[in-house]
């Protein structure tokens, strides 16, 4: 049994999402080759060669992939497929896009954010928001996974760094271009990997009150931002910053979430976090009860005062 | 041109699903049911579209146990033009959910599919990206802007750290996220309108595709819970617990 683990990379570098998705791979057993598919990609190539248990790295370093368009990445990936019997890939906004092309083309069903590995063929995903655990067993003869990361560790350098080889690409596909792209430039850590994350809520009441009240207490605890979804619809906080099931999963160290209600959908994104400290006036909010420890007060009075006693 | 906008009926966006006691799965009986709320995002976009003079008609379908008429019906109370319902009871996975699509894209050849860009109650995220796949077509996901230019759409994607802007040519695949529009409500008359509204009926072997899972469930589980812990009096006091637990 070889798996073939698809990088999610910014070309120059590793995402930490591809380290924790080829933990998952591992409990699959076999060899682990990983495909870094981008433009001028050698250094994530050689950064995925280095990481613990991977076999082989392919390298496809090409004009066509620079953004991992899903038509291209697919088209590749099924040219590969014949040498592997699972590919694995990180459920980040790539893999989510690129992995259910790949599985309709090669005719098998998706499994879509495995949470567990129990054996080859048979993992747990969470289904309505994560209100339930669901164990499915897979008879398709190649199998196609994507990894809630927030649920697996990240490998860590293994002995050796394993060979990279150039792979071929198959014909281009023109019906797809990139125009452009707008991503924030922030110099905190990433909201999915982040050990510590703040996330607000609409007690902060607007844009400015967010930032005012959230980011130095972010910066003193080098922590990532988050925020609920009605922050998020009400403009408070950008789009990439909500936290919850149709957001982004998130399981840190420690988790506050400060003026958030505690909606089952927001609670879908955080709650595998160890610790989370609930920061509300309303001592009934339902995110009282998956705290670890709350604070029954104004978030305008208690954040500077906890940016003081850090 | 026409759009098709696939919609799945699902539990309520608000009813928080109890596991049953067997491990059989989870007890949706007597619970109320609704639109897929990406779906009716979808659709949202796909009259928008209409209104502005880039499609000429709209078509709505469903892959599901009878009742997803209702369904197709709130979608053509929206304002949606006709439905077809494709009737199959138990799990039909996003696979076959995508070939019998691609069936119905075959016959019906819209230029545009939108679908949500994933149902909340399975949490795949496939079936648009499936059927783009099968129908060999470019997929733009997760789209929070659709403009349609020409014979190319451009869509504005959600990723990771921001957005992204794709041009696709069309035919095209687009799946909605949250932020794409705000679904309208439909009033009384449409309501009426659309009780005369046409819906087809089919099922999945008139257009050739087994819908036999691929997968079994091998059990539904309650997810590990969590404990409700301590109200603590003071920042200074909590600053501490932190620090007890390393987290800071």
């Amino acid at each position: 049994m070889t798996t073939l683990l698809i990088a999610d990379h910014l070309n120059t570098a590793l995402r930490d999402a591809t380290a924790k998705a080829l933990t998952a791979a591992k409990a699959l057993g076999g060899g682990i080759h990983v495909l870094v598919a981008g433009k001028d990609c050698r250094a994530a190539a050689e950064a995925a060669a280095k990481l613990d248990g991977v076999t082989k790295v392919l390298l496809a370093d090409d004009a066509s992939l620079d953004h991992q368009l899903a038509e291209p990445m697919a088209a590749l990936i099924v040219s590969l497929a014949g040498s592997y019997d699972a590919f694995v890939a990180p459920a980040t906004t790539d893999g989510k896009n690129i992995m259910p092309r790949v599985a309709a083309l090669l005719d098998v069903m998706q499994l879509s954010d495995v949470s567990a590995i129990l054996s080859p063929d048979t993992f747990e995903r969470p289904i309505y928001a994560g209100n339930a655990i669901q164990t499915v067993q897979s008879a398709d003869p190649k199998k196609v996974v994507t990894v809630r990361t927030a649920s697996f560790k990240a490998a860590g350098e293994g002995g050796t760094a394993a060979p990279v080889e150039t792979v071929a690409l198959p014909a281009a596909d023109s019906t797809s271009a990139f125009v452009g792209a707008e991503i924030a430039k922030s110099d905190r850590p990433e909201l999915a990997g982040a050990k510590i994350v703040i996330s607000g809520g609409r007690a902060f009441q607007s844009a400015e009150n967010f930032r005012k009240y959230i980011e130095p207490v972010a910066d003193k605890l080098g922590a990532a931002i988050g925020a609920s979804r009605a922050a998020v619809d009400a403009g408070y906080a950008p789009n990439d910053y909500q936290v919850g099931q149709t957001g982004k999963i998130v399981a840190p160290e420690l988790y506050i979430a400060c003026g958030i209600s505690g909606a089952i959908q927001h609670l879908a994104g955080m709650k595998d976090s160890r610790i989370i400290v609930a920061i509300n006036k309303d001592s009934e909010a339902p995110i009282f009860q998956v705290a670890d420890y709350g604070l029954v007060g104004d978030v305008f009075q208690i954040l500077p005062e906890m940016e003081k006693a850090l | 041109m026409k759009i098709l906008v696939p919609v799945k009926r699902v539990v309520d966006y608000n009813v928080k699903v109890r596991v049953k006691a067997d491990g059989s799965g989870v007890d949706i009986a007597n619970v109320k049911m609704a639109m897929n709320p990406f779906d009716e995002i979808a659709v949202e976009e796909a009259l928008r579209l209409k209104e502005a003079g880039k499609a000429e008609e709209v078509i709505v379908a469903s892959i599901g146990p009878a009742q997803s008429a209702e369904t197709i019906r709130t979608a053509l109370a929206m304002g949606a033009d006709r439905g077809i319902l494709v009737k199959a009871d138990g799990v039909v996975e996003p696979l076959a959910v995508a070939k019998i699509l691609r069936e119905i894209v075959k016959a019906e050849g819209p230029g545009l599919v939108i679908l949500g860009k994933q149902a909340i109650d399975d949490d795949c995220g496939q079936t648009g990206q499936m059927l783009a796949a099968l129908l060999g077509r470019p997929q733009g996901t997760f789209a929070s802007r659709v403009v349609i230019e020409g014979e190319d759409v451009l869509v504005t994607r959600e990723v990771d750290g921001g957005h992204e802007t794709l041009k696709l040519a069309l035919p095209a695949i687009v799946t909605a996220d949250l932020r794409l529009n705000e679904p309208r409500y439909a009033s009384l008359p449409n309501i009426m309108k659309a009780k005369k509204k046409p819906i087809e009926e089919k099922t999945p072997a008139d257009y050739g595709v087994d819908v036999t899972p691929r997968l079994t469930v091998v059990k539904t589980a309650e997810p590990p819970g969590r404990k409700a812990g301590v109200v603590l009096g003071s920042v200074d006091e909590l600053v501490g617990k932190l620090k007890e637990a390393g987290v800071i």
